[in-house]
């Protein structure tokens, strides 16, 4: 039933139609299932965390607190740049030079009101498992892929099988010039940032023939400049790419081929962008992909519309380029994923084996087949094969049995073998129940 | 929220009849197997050998290097290694426990090597670092020094270099500076 009904906290207006969306069950929303009325409250005592701070995470902040999200953390170890100031808009000129979490942190908090943001001045990975437990949800805008390998790689390892709160949903987006994509992750369960790798190769290289003979773009004309002509001539010792003198030197050269091949577009803002790799960042592919990001953390957070990531679609895929264009799809988990695809199998064990029994099962166990394994859990090395000094110390161990190494039921040790150098394996002790 | 995590929660529990007592499990972190398995596959030849401290803790281990070729044949050097949870993110912290006369070892034991710092890829492992640091002594670089002094000294006089090397190993002073005995 509709009603109109104030939570604690809102102010009616501002929330007059999150509320419709959220408080009313809908075409959408799960049937009898669905409880509005415990909607609002629930996610105002959840703590979402930001990682970012930049293009992306200013637009992810003020949507995830027009959102209704009230405690919020966001964590970027830059300040403010003046050339931020065009796109970041949470930033003015007074701002260059301090921290990006904090500033964007306290506008926000200022014009939202009711949220709290914390702010971490910091790098993600200055911080343990112990702090990533606090949140439900994880919001990425980066442009690192290595941090998002990371963050990913973390909250898959933090998975408890047996802890509801282990699972924290990552939603990422990215952008990239005019192109961007946003995706949902639910570490273990569907396939990760690293299963999804391939998606971020390397632009192609413009072939040295095109370059050489029939330039179509600008940026042909700058990469002929830049790796042919610079070649061929030699003006300075070395090229500086941010020695002004060394760029007006390709900007010339790039602006004559132009003219010869009646190309339009040549500047010395695009030389330096192409010889330096940049990529121009624009403002309105990232309050796309944020405004999507945010989009999916509401409808996971209230369950008011099904969200990407299971058990369909998980990738959104967004361009810019010639008009405007998605295409939404599933990207598969991969069995061979380094991160989310070796997770602990279990393995039945009696408690009274020795180590050694168990260090000989695993080479007739058909789901192992190791001949040298080495053994260890998180905090005891149990027997190691090399290198020599560890297999002396832990050599001992194999007249022990399981429980007297101090072994408990659901425990996980690590297998590993030279003889599979790129597979290593994760095992949960199961104990047979002893009658 | 999350309807998804009781459907999965659904899904174990019928795949495993008898849920495991509670309470959280320790688990073996990315970085621990990962070192387990470069330790495995680690090759040291003669002239190295490992020591574990708490062999427990295999994060945490000293390598002992006796070259028996180059200027520095005929000592025992060790490092330290320290490996951080993000390895394989990060390069493992190595440092030279002595203090000795080389151009890419400092006389705090800090190493210059490529792969230490700006060229550590997670695909180099802990035997990469190991023969990259049996060849430093093998042929020690002048190009890229840490210790600047002796860095000069190779460049510019090879032999009095090498006789310096000997000094030093020997527990004597090149230039001022007393270094330790590292001759066996
Ligand atoms: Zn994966």
């Amino acid at each position: 039933m509709a009603s109109t009904t104030v939570y604690p906290g809102s102010e009616p207006a501002r929330w007059k139609y999150l509320d419709r969306i959220r408080t009313r069950a809908g075409p959408f929303t799960d049937g009898d299932a669905y409880d509005g009325s415990m909607v609002a409250e629930a996610m105002e005592n959840m703590t979402v965390l930001v990682i970012g701070a930049g293009g992306l995470g200013c637009e992810i902040l003020k949507n995830l607190a027009l959102s209704g999200f009230k405690n919020i953390h966001v964590i970027d170890m830059d300040t403010i740049d003046i050339s931020n100031l065009n796109r970041q808009f949470l930033f003015r000129a007074e701002d260059v030079g301090k921290y990006k979490a904090e500033v964007a942190a306290r506008f926000v908090e200022k014009r939202v009101r009711g949220v709290k943001i914390t702010p971490h001045n910091k790098m993600i990975q200055d911080f343990d498992e112990d702090f990533y437990m606090q949140f439900q949800l994880v919001v990425c805008g980066l442009d690192s892929i290595e941090a998002r390998r990371w963050i990913n790689a973390t909250l898959v390892n933090m998975v408890d099988e047996e802890v509801e709160d282990s699972y924290k949903p990552l939603i990422d987006g990215g952008t990239e010039g005019f192109k961007g994509q946003s995706r949902v992750i639910f570490p273990t369960v569907t396939s990760c940032i690293e299963c999804q790798l391939d998606m971020h190769a390397p632009r192609a290289a413009v072939p040295l023939c095109t370059l050489a003979s029939i330039p179509r773009q600008p940026e042909h004309c700058i990469e002929w400049a830049h790796v042919i002509a610079w070649d061929a001539e030699k003006p300075f010792p070395s090229l500086d790419k941010d020695d002004p003198e060394h760029i007006t030197w390709l900007f010339k050269k790039a602006l004559l081929r132009a003219q010869e091949f009646n190309i339009p577009g040549v500047t010395y803002a695009l030389t330096q962008g192409v010889v330096k790799n940049i990529i121009p960042a624009i403002a309105a592919t990232n309050s796309v992909i944020a405004a999507s990001c945010c989009n999916e953390a509401l409808k996971i957070a209230s369950n008011c519309a099904p969200s990407l990531g299971y058990p369909n679609n998980n990738y959104m895929m967004y361009s810019g380029n010639d008009s405007i264009y998605t295409y939404t799809f599933k990207h598969e988990k991969k069995d061979d994923c380094p991160v989310c695809g070796n997770l602990a199998r279990e393995l039945q064990v009696d408690p009274a084996w020795t180590l050694g029994e168990l260090v000989e099962s695993f080479a007739t166990r058909p789901e192992a087949q190791l001949k040298k394994p080495s053994i260890r859990a998180e905090s005891k090395t149990l027997y190691m094969q090399s290198p020599v000094s560890l297999e002396e110390a832990t050599r001992p161990n194999l007249d022990k049995t399981l429980v007297e190494l101090g072994l408990s039921d659901g425990e996980e040790v690590g297998v590993t073998d030279p003889a599979f150098a790129t597979v290593s394996f994760k095992f949960k002790l199961k104990f047979k129940k002893t009658e | 929220m999350l309807k998804i995590w009781s459907m999965k929660k659904e899904q174990q529990k019928a795949e495993n009849a008898e849920g495991a007592a509670g309470g959280k499990k320790k688990k073996v972190t990315a970085a621990q197997l990962r070192v387990q398995k470069d330790l495995s596959e680690l090759s040291l030849g003669s002239t190295m050998r490992t020591e574990f401290p708490d062999p427990d803790n295999i994060l945490s281990f000293i390598l002992y290097v006796e070259p028996d070729e180059g200027m520095y044949r005929g000592a025992k050097f060790s490092f330290t290694f320290n490996i951080t949870p993000n390895f394989p993110h990060e390069p493992p912290k190595v440092q030279c426990r002595e203090k000795i006369y080389h151009p890419n070892i400092d006389l705090e034991g800090k190493v210059c090597l490529n792969i230490l710092r700006e060229d550590w890829k997670p695909v180099l492992n802990l035997n990469a670092v190991i023969v990259g640091l049996q060849f430093l002594f093998l042929e020690p670089n002048a190009s890229d020094p840490l210790n600047k002094e002796a860095a000069e000294d190779l460049r510019t006089n090879r032999e009095g270099f090498k006789r310096n090397v000997r000094v030093a190993m020997g527990g004597g002073s090149v230039k001022g500076v007393l270094f330790d005995r590292v001759l066996k």
